[in-house]
């Protein structure tokens, strides 16, 4: 079948904070620029974020990247690679300004410069105490960056394809990508983006949990699509939990509600972190609540009729408290829980917030496949942000860092683009094959008269990870998640949906993007299991500590044969000494 | 009666219900189950214009945390507060 296609320099699929501030870049080095997006560009989940980004400008204080370097080392559980977060630290300033620079409205101090916030893990000489990193615009961070970066892409003559969906990327025989397959939502027409680099900026995929802080946007598309073009996709067994999502809902309830003295409670009226924490209890770190919690859980102490979730109790504080310091707080938790929290406790759960891992990328955004401790780079692929695993991260994420990893590595990848561009600028044969697999899979949706529901297969999905591969993992079910999710692939390969019109189809857009979600899931799942030891968001029962010797690895997931591979973390920097692995305490 | 809108029109309106903020998917998909395919020519044409606002804003409407500039509103801003 003849399908349309166009041609660019390059192709950016994304258009939340690293896809724009890649696209920016390629623009205003006069290349010929698409963006695509599956909503409109400041409707990203980028506007989510509302904490700010890291970066050591020592405006309140004094503060310089090789601390920020450290907090991120000991932040990442050591997983993290030296070089990349040597890096990321060292352009973080130039980063924040550049924004500044574009118009990005970051909050004052009295004289002028930009206004920094303290922000959990990030510190001062090394972990002496907290430091102020994190440059904010109010409490809308993400939005404001996104609008900034949209208005400057205009400018600079971006192309945008807004309510466009890409399905494939297209690859040739020598394992080049020579751009992607998309579709239009509004027409269901299906055209080849040929590009010269095709760059995936495509977020997160935190929808594979039933309790997750995510929107439903995020499906994790890109992953998806590489995993399906044969690129492995690296350390998915790290996701960070939040612990207190609204049970059934997974609204973030903040951690300032503890802060200002609310507690957790077990279905017996436990304060139980008394006996994991008796110290700093309620306010011990995120991951130690979140483990405690589901520890409580799992043997029967959760409240509700299944025993499914934990109380944040508040009430004690007062009406005029709540009011007062917790503004917003009272409406989320009636909206939200139904439940008011001046009365009664909020039901919440540890809920799945960001994806440390995903598609595995070098410094320059290149997107590669291990080979011993060497990288084979996948020529033509770049990726950015949460969809890439750079790894800055490593095996929990400080906050505050992601925004940072959008802007240095989406301009990073950029850069690269264009010095690859500058040495090869012809386009190269599309394979005869280009949009055959795309094709073939909305062919089946729109031919099938029978099959799986869309709506039963990505809750068995959500269910699966969230009962098997949640905060706190246990051997025998880890195994046995792995085996209902490798039936979860099977059902996902029959889905069916009745409604075939070509406009706006909703049910399909979400068929396509369930075989998306159920590819991040299962190598979540094999990842996972496969990991024996605990590691940042990573805990096992039977492996209950951290393992230097035999798992300072990276972990690579190819889609064929759910294979699993591993290449030794990058302890060495780009120009410093390395840190050397630590107990991480705080 | 005939129908408001088309199939196409409707599946538009769900693809923009699509946000960057969890909360407002939430809302919005607990009103469009249960109101969409009733609401009638001039309901939808606010709808379309309710959520033409930026996530934080809209967000803030439906959350009561501002007062629509436009009384228009009000009516569907309710129906989308109804727990
Ligand atoms: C509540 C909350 C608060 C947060 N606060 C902070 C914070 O304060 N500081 C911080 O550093 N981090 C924070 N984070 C994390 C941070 O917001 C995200 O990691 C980051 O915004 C992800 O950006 P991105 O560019 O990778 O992707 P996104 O912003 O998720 O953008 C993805 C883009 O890809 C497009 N896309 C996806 N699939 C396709 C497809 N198939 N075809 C076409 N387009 C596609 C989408 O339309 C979208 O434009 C927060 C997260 C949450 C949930």
């Amino acid at each position: 079948m003849a399908i349309a296609k166009r041609q660019f320099d390059a192709v950016v699929v994304g258009a939340g904070g690293s896809g724009l501030r890649a696209a920016l870049h390629l623009a205003e080095a006069d290349l010929k620029v698409a963006v695509l997006s599956k909503v409109f560009p400041t409707r990203s989940y980028t506007v989510a974020a509302q904490g700010g980004v890291a970066a050591s400008l020592g405006n309140d204080g004094e503060d310089n990247w090789h601390w920020h370097m450290f907090d991120t080392v000991k932040g990442s559980d050591y997983l993290g690679d030296q070089d990349a977060i040597e890096f990321m630290c060292r352009k973080a300033n130039e980063a924040v300004y550049e924004l500044e620079h574009f118009g990005m409205p970051f909050d004052r101090t009295p004289d002028g410069r930009i206004y920094q916030r303290p922000f959990g893990g990030q510190t001062r000489n090394y972990g002496e105490g907290p430091v102020k990193r994190s440059c904010a615009a109010a409490d809308r961070t993400g939005h404001a960056m996104l609008h900034t970066l949209y208005q400057r892409n205009v400018r600079a003559r971006t192309q945008f394809f807004v309510e466009w969906m890409a399905l494939d990327l297209i690859r040739n025989q020598d394992g080049e990508v020579l751009g992607v397959v998309a579709m239009e939502m509004e027409t269901s027409e299906v055209m080849i983006f040929q590009a010269k680099a095709t760059l995936l900026a495509t977020g997160g995929a935190g929808r594979i949990y039933s309790a997750s802080t995510n929107a439903y946007i995020n499906t994790g598309d890109g992953l998806g699509m590489a995993a399906r073009a044969g690129v492995p996709l690296e350390d998915m067994e790290f996701w960070q939990f939040h612990p207190t999502g609204v049970a059934g809902a997974g609204v973030l309830i903040t951690e300032g509600v503890r802060g200002e003295g609310g507690f957790l409670l077990n279905k017996d009226g436990e304060r139980f972190m008394e006996r994991y924490a008796p110290t700093v209890k309620d306010l011990a770190s995120r991951d130690v609540v979140s483990r405690a919690m589901a520890t409580e859980i799992k043997e029967g102490r959760g409240a509700g009729k299944d025993g499914e979730y934990i109380l944040l109790k508040l009430d004690h504080l007062g009406a005029e408290v709540i009011d007062k310091r917790l503004p917003g707080i009272r409406e989320i938790a009636m909206k939200f829980a139904n439940v008011d929290c001046t009365k009664n406790p909020i039901p919440v759960v540890p809920t799945c917030h960001y994806q440390m891992g995903g598609v595995p990328t070098n410094i320059h955004g290149q997107v590669y496949a291990p080979d011993g401790a060497d990288e084979n780079i996948v020529r033509g692929l770049y990726a950015a942000g949460e969809c890439s695993c750079v790894s800055v991260h490593g095996a929990n994420r400080l906050g505050t860092n992601s925004l940072l990893d959008l802007l240095v590595f989406g301009k990073s990848a950029a850069e690269q683009v264009i010095r690859d561009i500058a040495v090869d600028q012809a386009f190269k044969d599309l394979p005869n094959d280009a949009a055959d697999r795309p094709l073939a899979r909305l062919a089946r949706l729109y031919s099938a008269t029978s099959g799986e529901s869309v709506a039963e297969v990505g809750a068995e999905m959500r269910r699966t990870m969230q009962l098997h591969c949640g905060v706190f993992r246990f051997p025998d079910s880890l195994a046995e998640g792995v085996r209902k999710m490798l039936a979860v692939v099977e059902r996902v390969k029959h889905t069916f949906i009745k409604d075939k019109s070509k406009v706006f189809n909703t049910a399909r857009l979400e068929a396509l993007e369930l075989d998306n979600l159920v590819e991040t899931a299962v190598s979540t799942m094999i990842s996972a299991e496969a990991r024996k030891e605990s590691r940042g968001a990573h805990d096992r029962s039977d492996h209950p500590n951290r393992d230097d010797i035999n798992w300072m690895q990276h972990t690579f997931w190819f889609k064929e044969g759910d294979r699993l591979q591993y290449k030794p973390v990058k302890l060495k920097p780009l120009t410093v000494e390395s840190f050397q692995p630590k107990p991480r305490v705080y | 009666m005939e129908p408001a809108t088309t199939h196409g029109e409707l599946g538009k309106l769900r693809w923009h219900c699509r946000r960057g903020l969890l909360e407002l998917d939430l809302v919005l998909e607990q009103f469009n189950n249960r109101h969409l395919e009733v609401l009638d020519a001039g309901q939808l044409a606010l709808f379309k214009e309710l959520l033409a606002f930026g996530d934080n804003d809209l967000l803030d409407l439906v959350m009561g945390r501002t007062a629509p500039a436009d009384e228009r509103y009000g009516a569907l801003l309710k129906m989308l507060r109804t727990p």
